[in-house]
């Protein structure tokens, strides 16, 4: 696989660590609770098709990244910075 | 010396001035320049290249290519010895060495043919039948028999003498093959000034253009391919790759390729390698791999003497080779009747013709009558006769009478399988075209196209014409402006008519569907009965298509007698699916110099050098080669170990700790953000000050612990342990990037810029003065314990200071630049010598962090909480920080867990072993009476006597009471007694000094 780093270009998956799901959000703060926590820590779909998820360019920017990857064709159709999903979505 | 008695008089795109001595059997031959080993053999007359893998039958060549499926022979001797290569693809060089295989005590006379006569025996299913009892006889007893009986090559069992690289390519266009569809489509593309590479696993380009006798233009097809070629090298762009096999297609347009570059030769020059594994990333790829012709299933088709007429028409006019003096051709099409005229122009008899339809052209019947063949259309060869060798075939005409025909060669001609495999390496099936009556690819992975006969186009005109067309539409695709459309050149005329026959019934004998592992028409019929309908069950009951040529003969047959039986159509069977790799890759190719020290990079802390210099002996710690110890002429390991340690502890002692992770953090955030990630707190954390930290994953349990230092307000510097270096600065990351991006912080890692060396001892103060700037006060009263602070030494080289202990002495770590390392080092030995400074390494950094049960990489074993390692009570309960809710479930806090002790040795002098489980004395060892494990151990010069650290439950109740140390693995068992983790100074006064 290869995938496009914003920051890089296109780059061999080996210099990417992959790190799953990129939906759950942790719960933040001292209100949160051990069960919704658990659930953040552990549960996740394995879902086929389109799947949002986290790759680390651990060998070059150390940049985390959000790829859209289909699961049954590897087919990629997206990857932007983390950073600003959460800009995207927060601010 | 065998003269080379069936070469034909001239032809043949061989180069007969210079002629090749090699071996085969022990036996010397000659051939030329040109040859593979298997035209070279069949020119000196010999027929019997080998034994079947099952019931040893004698077998011959029967193809011309990567598919031969019989011709398996050990290539070259000693370290050099491989197994299971196919004499049809190794190019024949000066002192080629080869050995058949699988026979005993000879080729010619095989003792174990007598499986042959216990076949019965042998058929489908026959191991999981028959040995299924009692269970333990089929390690010890049945498999070892079974594979001594059957097999292959044998592999070398030395080590490789030879080199192998690794090597990546880029390009616009990748054209996997070079017959005519690849030539006319890297030609097409090419012009427009595209990059293109093309692959071929032949050391000649130009495909089936080298086996046939063809027009192209109305000129010989020769003169086109030499045309193309020299355009071809003409364009700088472009570039030929032959003996270059594309094995995989891989996601996003990445083709895994081996280039031979120096299999054609009995050594590799110096310096060369002998395979190149190729990465090559391509932006579109056109698949113009051709096709493997197919057998026919009847009795006796693995007799030497049988062949694929496609591989006969090879030998004639690619090597200049007699296959054989007296041949029938037996045909399912138009093909075959190829190989009829070809035969005939080389002057060699052709005794029958028999082809399998009915009706057929009058030109054949004509063709038939001027070479003074009997013809029998309607007809089927039925069996064959002979010994090592082909004596004679039965034909059954269209009224069933049969006639013995005396030959020496049969050409089998049952049309052509599309060489799809890469097609489908992405999962994509191959569809079956009931017009072509074979499979062709079906959905292909974005970016390929396939041409010509890979694509079931069989005629040569269709193969120059898609070429031309892919070419220009490939290069389009990627932006690039295709040159004008030229006429595709024209070529004779060429007819398929293919009715295929895929088995005969009727003769007597062995029928085989598969040749390398000896499946016969028998096997499928028995699965087809036992219920193993499916071409999944198919494969693996019968073993079909499983030896190293993956079925490439065999496959399609095999469907279409297990679609007869069913009375279904090919089409509902389906094809299994095709993986990488498509001919068999050597692992060498593969890992390329990636082996042995090179496995992985090594990693030198700053004063490795100087430690060399010193005698040190070295020791791999995770990704470092670091100093384990700096043995003194005849001293042995634990004196060494022991000297080190009493002079850090009644001296001073120097060690690298530059392995250690260093993070710099920064930014107005940055204190809020290490309230986050540690369980501890920083903001009372003053500047020019340490503080020990402790950081848990996500789901509670310890990641990494470490000192960070206040350098500045909003400045921190943060150490890990060597080991988790890169996933704690990846994990700091994550919080930041993905958790927190609204902190203003900055994280880099710094770890390899600074050289940091730790000052050990109760005189390390006073060798430091020697090194650091006068203009720095560092008395105890200004720079008291957990003190750190930028300084200069040397002068005005900038420096940092910490004073922090590993080993729980008065200690420094001082870090400069990393180009200083040396210096600095060298300069703390000379500032030392008055108080006889002494270098230590890991060992003894080690026995000293367990004298003070400081907790080091085997208590951060993935498994253990903060309170675990006695760091409960700094769990803030103020804050939120990764991994509090996670670390307070019920499982992770119950009293009796596991909690870090001390150990020592009831008789002080039996050795401990880290990895040893805890037993109350008088209790058997078993998990039930598991009581924890020990992780770290040392023998102590101090207390003289063997200490360890370790998990026991309730531990911290327990002091003083006996229990076993067991260690089965190692058969130990030994009583200590347990007792505080810290053994030395616990009351920490000599940090203070």
């Amino acid at each position: 696989m290869r995938i496009a780093c914003p920051y890089c270009g296109l780059r061999d998956v080996q210099e990417f660590a992959y790190a799953g799901d990129s939906c759950p959000q942790r719960p933040d703060g001292p209100d949160a609770t051990e069960g919704v926590m658990f659930e953040y820590v552990y549960l996740r779909d394995n879902s086929h098709g389109i799947h949002e998820e986290f790759w680390y360019h651990a060998a070059a920017c150390n940049a985390w990244l959000v790829v859209r990857r289909n699961t049954l064709t590897h087919a990629i159709d997206s990857v932007f910075p983390v950073k600003d999903r959460k800009a995207g979505t927060e601010s | 010396m065998s003269a080379q008695s069936l070469r034909l008089a001239g032809g043949g795109l061989i180069d007969r001035a210079q002629a090749l001595t090699f071996r085969f059997d022990g036996k010397s031959y000659e051939g030329y320049a040109g040859d593979t080993l298997a035209s070279a053999l069949l020119a000196n007359g010999v027929r019997l290249f080998g034994r079947s893998f099952k019931y040893h039958r004698p077998r011959g060549v029967f193809s011309a290519g990567p598919e031969e499926p019989n011709a398996l022979v050990e290539l070259r001797s000693g370290a050099r010895r491989e197994p299971n290569t196919r004499a049809t693809t190794i190019e024949l060089f000066e002192g080629l060495d080869a050995k058949s295989q699988n026979r005993w005590p000879s080729l010619a006379f095989d003792l174990q043919a007598i499986n042959g006569l216990a076949s019965p025996a042998l058929v489908a299913g026959f191991y999981y039948k028959t040995f299924m009892w009692p269970v333990a006889f089929w390690e010890k007893l049945y498999e070892p028999l079974i594979r001594r009986a059957a097999g292959l090559g044998r592999a070398a069992r030395l080590e490789d003498p030879d080199h192998y690289e690794k090597a990546f390519a880029f390009c616009d266009v990748l054209v996997i093959g070079g017959g005519p569809a690849g030539l006319s489509a890297a030609l097409a593309a090419g012009r427009s000034g595209a990059r293109i590479i093309l692959c071929d696993e032949d050391f000649r380009l130009g495909g089936r253009l080298l086996s046939e006798k063809r027009e192209i233009n109305g000129r010989p097809a020769a003169d086109w391919l030499a045309a193309t070629l020299v355009e071809l090298a003409s364009l700088s762009e472009v570039r030929l790759m032959p003996r270059t096999c594309v094995f995989g297609l891989y996601d996003h347009g990445i083709f895994g390729a081996v280039e031979r570059v120096n299999d054609h030769v009995a050594v590799p020059p110096a310096h060369q390698p002998r395979q190149r594994g190729w990465r090559i990333y391509a932006k579109r790829a056109i698949l113009a791999s051709g096709a493997l012709e197919r057998p026919i299933v009847f009795p006796g088709n693995d007799r030497p003497g049988v062949m694929l007429a496609g591989a006969v028409r090879t030998y004639i006019n690619r090597f200049g080779v007699l296959p054989g003096r007296d041949v029938v051709v037996f045909t399912t099409g138009d093909n075959g009747w190829d190989t009829v005229s070809e035969l005939a122009a080389a002057g060699i008899r052709v005794a029958s013709i028999v082809d399998s339809r009915s009706e057929i052209d009058p030109a054949f019947k004509a063709l038939a009558e001027r070479v003074g063949a009997r013809l029998f259309t309607g007809g089927i060869v039925e069996s064959t006769r002979g010994g090592h060798q082909l004596r004679s075939v039965i034909v059954r005409d269209a009224s069933n009478t049969r006639s013995l025909v005396p030959c020496d060669l049969l050409a089998v001609a049952n049309g052509w399988n599309p060489t799809l495999h890469l097609a489908s390496h992405q999962g994509g099936r191959a569809v079956w075209n009931e017009a072509a009556q074979a499979f062709v690819p079906g959905a292909l992975p974005s970016g390929l196209a396939v041409a010509g006969s890979a694509a079931a186009r069989f005629t040569l005109a269709d193969a120059l014409r898609d070429g031309a067309r892919l070419g220009r539409e490939m290069v389009a695709e990627i932006g690039v402006t295709p040159t004008a459309a030229e006429a595709v050149p024209s070529t004779d005329t060429e007819t398929i008519g293919l009715k295929p026959v895929w088995r005969v019934k009727g003769g007597t004998g062995k029928a085989f569907v598969d040749f390398q592992n000896d499946v016969t028409d028998k096997d499928v019929e028995l699965a087809a009965r036992e219920g193993f309908r499916s071409v999944e069950h198919l494969k693996r009951y019968t073993t079909l298509g499983m030896g190293t040529d993956q079925g490439k003969t065999s496959n399609v047959i095999g469907l279409a007698i297990m679609a007869e039986l069913e009375g279904r159509e090919i089409s509902d069977l389906g094809t299994t699916i095709f993986r990488p790799p498509y001919t068999p890759v050597a692992i060498g190719a593969l890992a390329g110099h990636h082996r042995g020290k090179n496995f992985r990079p090594m990693r030198l802390p700053p004063t490795h050098h100087w430690s060399c210099e010193l005698g040190a002996d070295f020791v791999v710690s995770g990704q470092w080669t670091r100093a384990k110890c700096y043995p003194k002429p005849g001293e042995d390991l634990l004196r060494t170990i022991n000297r080190e340690v009493l002079a850090v502890r009644n001296g001073v002692g120097v060690c690298d700790v530059s392995t250690l992770g260093k993070i710099d953090i920064r930014g107005s955030d940055a204190c809020e953000f290490l309230e986050r990630v540690y369980i501890n707190g920083w903001k009372t954390l003053p500047v020019g000050r340490a503080r020990f930290g402790v950081m848990l994953r996500e789901d509670g349990f310890v990641m990494d612990d470490g000192t960070t230092s206040r350098l500045d307000e909003n400045h921190f510097l943060m150490t890990t342990s060597t080991a988790n270096a890169g996933k704690v600065l990846q994990h700091l990351n994550f919080c930041h990037q993905v958790l927190w991006p609204n902190l203003e912080v900055h994280i880099v890692s710094v770890s390899e810029q600074w050289a940091q060396v730790a000052i050990a001892g109760p005189r390390s103060r006073d060798v430091l003065r020697g090194v650091v700037d006068t203009e720095h006060d560092i008395s105890n009263e200004n720079f008291p314990y957990l003190a750190a602070r930028e300084i200069t030494v040397g002068g005005s080289i900038p420096a940092r200071l910490f004073r922090i202990s590993f080993s729980g002495e008065l200690a420094y770590e001082l870090a400069v630049p990393a180009d200083y390392g040396v210096a600095l080092m060298r300069a703390l030995m000379e500032a030392g010598e008055h108080f006889s400074i002494t270098p230590y390494g890991l060992d003894a950094l080690d026995v000293m962090r367990i004298e003070k049960g400081h907790v080091g990489g085997t208590e951060f074993n993935g498994q253990t909480t903060a309170r675990d390692l006695g760091f409960g009570k700094m769990m803030s309960s103020k804050k939120d920080f990764v991994g509090r809710l996670m670390a307070k479930r019920e499982a992770l806090t119950q009293p009796d867990r596991p909690c870090l002790v001390g150990f020592r040795s009831v008789n002080s002098m039996s050795p401990l072993t880290a990895g040893a489980h805890f037993v109350c004395v008088g209790q058997l060892a078993v998990m039930e009476n598991d009581e924890g494990y020990m992780t770290s151990v040392a023998y102590s010069p101090n207390l003289e006597c063997w200490i360890a650290l370790g998990f026991l439950k309730n531990g911290p109740t327990r002091l003083g009471e006996h229990i076993r140390a067991v260690d089965p693995l190692r058969n130990h068992d030994v009583e200590v007694e347990v007792c505080s983790s810290v053994f030395f100074d616990p009351e920490g006064a000599r940090l203070h000094g």
